[in-house]
């Protein structure tokens, strides 16, 4: 993380080669429940972006501040899920009072995020990774925005699928697993980019 | 829940009619990514009963103590422990198991299936029922787990469980194994389910018109 260059690449290694839905496969339910209209998902992906990233501030410094030096390692995850949960609490207390334009835009969403795996994933990968503060923190915003990318294109194909002729059978989640399935494929050609 | 419904109903109920990865189609996250073998999928699968069963347990009998407002919270710090149970014990007893599902191991903390039956079931039954469908849905979720795994590792691989089934002269559909073919099989075996289903409530109605 020393130049530019080295930025843009774990950018690109971040949002394309390794993307949180397919690769990873970090994030998949809400990536599967609220992906059914464009608007929605935009304003999914963006809550998940800002939870994503103050988390993996926080998460870091309470790792490597307050659990190594404590020796308490084993209490990562139970630490970390409560420290989101209280973020998702804090963002939400906060984007209330300063900004009720991007509440009532991120709605119900907002605390859905607490359960999101993509969110402790990105603490548990970030801590297992032994990545630095600003690695941890890039890594948060990043695999985010690929988060955002992904949720945004799959609307986009489901809005076109719901007026497909489908089988009966596949209707709903089979067909939208099968389209992820093509999608992943796609996203395979990254590989190797970086 | 009606009282009448006996144990073995509560325990069939997770693993057939309310199947968490088929029916409900809870816990994706973890069916997708850790099914590219059939081991795999049983070791997770048996990692997510036991926390199932432990949590259901423990917060069926703190169910009068929690506070309905600080509930949720409450359901995540007794998942959570169990879960750093499991983690250590597969790390101390199986290591191989614990490098191959890594990072999900922690995240079954947030494995919806996990929360929802506390919320839905534990919180408001007797322990006994409580740990009988925590082992039901854990039992549902076992299955749904090991058949993927055993497909994804048998057409991506020649092999179910290690064990090599359709010959050295197979060539192996690696895209199965690969993140792609996780969606794939899913959403293809949630297809081959609902037909089956369908085609079951067909049979039933007719019955039911005949008896008429």
């Amino acid at each position: 993380m020393s130049s530019v260059t080295d930025v843009l690449l774990f950018m690109v290694s971040c949002i394309l080669t390794n993307n949180f839905i397919f690769s990873r496969f970090l994030g998949c339910c809400p990536f599967l429940g609220v992906s059914s209209k464009v608007e929605t998902s935009v304003s999914m992906g963006l809550a998940v972006t800002f939870v994503m990233t103050i988390a993996s501030l926080f998460c870091w410094l309470i790792y490597n501040l307050l659990l190594v030096p404590l020796r308490l390692t084993y209490m990562s995850t139970i630490s970390f899920i409560l420290v989101i949960a209280a973020l998702v609490q804090f963002v939400e207390m906060f984007l209330k009072k300063s900004s009720p334009t991007l509440y009532s835009a991120l709605g119900i969403y907002l605390p859905l995020i607490t359960t999101n795996c993509a969110v402790l994933g990105v603490a548990t990968l970030n801590m297992n990774s032994g990545y630095g503060l600003l690695q941890a923190v890039l890594n948060g915003t990043f695999s985010a925005l690929g988060f955002l990318l992904a949720i945004v294109l799959m609307a986009g194909v489901r809005e076109r699928l719901e007026s497909s002729k489908i089988p009966a059978c596949m209707k709903g989640f089979p067909i939208t697993l099968v389209s992820a399935g093509l999608m992943a494929v796609a996203f395979m050609g990254f590989s190797g980019l970086v | 829940m009606s009282e009448k419904k006996s144990l073995g109903g509560v325990l069939l109920n997770g693993i057939v009619n309310e199947n968490p990865t088929f029916r409900l189609v809870l816990g994706t996250c973890p069916t997708l990514a850790v099914t590219s073998s059939a081991l795999n999928g049983l070791g997770m699968g048996a990692a997510a009963t036991f926390v199932l069963v432990c949590s259901n347990v423990a917060i069926s009998m703190l169910r009068k103590f929690i506070p309905d407002q600080v509930r949720i919270p409450a359901f995540i710090v007794v998942i959570c422990t169990f879960v750093t149970m499991v983690q250590l014990l597969m790390q101390a007893f199986v290591p191989s198991l614990y490098e191959s599902l890594g990072m999900f191991i922690p995240l079954i903390v947030v494995n919806c299936i996990i929360l929802a039956r506390a919320e839905a079931f534990a919180s408001k039954n007797s322990p006994l029922p409580s740990a009988f469908d925590g082992l039901g849905m854990g039992l549902g979720f076992t299955l749904a787990l090991t058949l993927m795994g055993s497909i994804r590792e048998l057409i991506g691989n020649g092999s179910v469980f290690g064990v090599n089934i359709l010959g050295a002269s197979y060539q192996p559909m690696l895209l199965i194994v690969l993140a792609s073919g996780g969606f794939l099989t899913f959403g293809l075996l949630l297809g081959t389910f609902n037909l089956i289903v369908k085609k079951i409530e067909k049979k039933k109605a007719a019955k039911e018109v005949q008896a008429a």
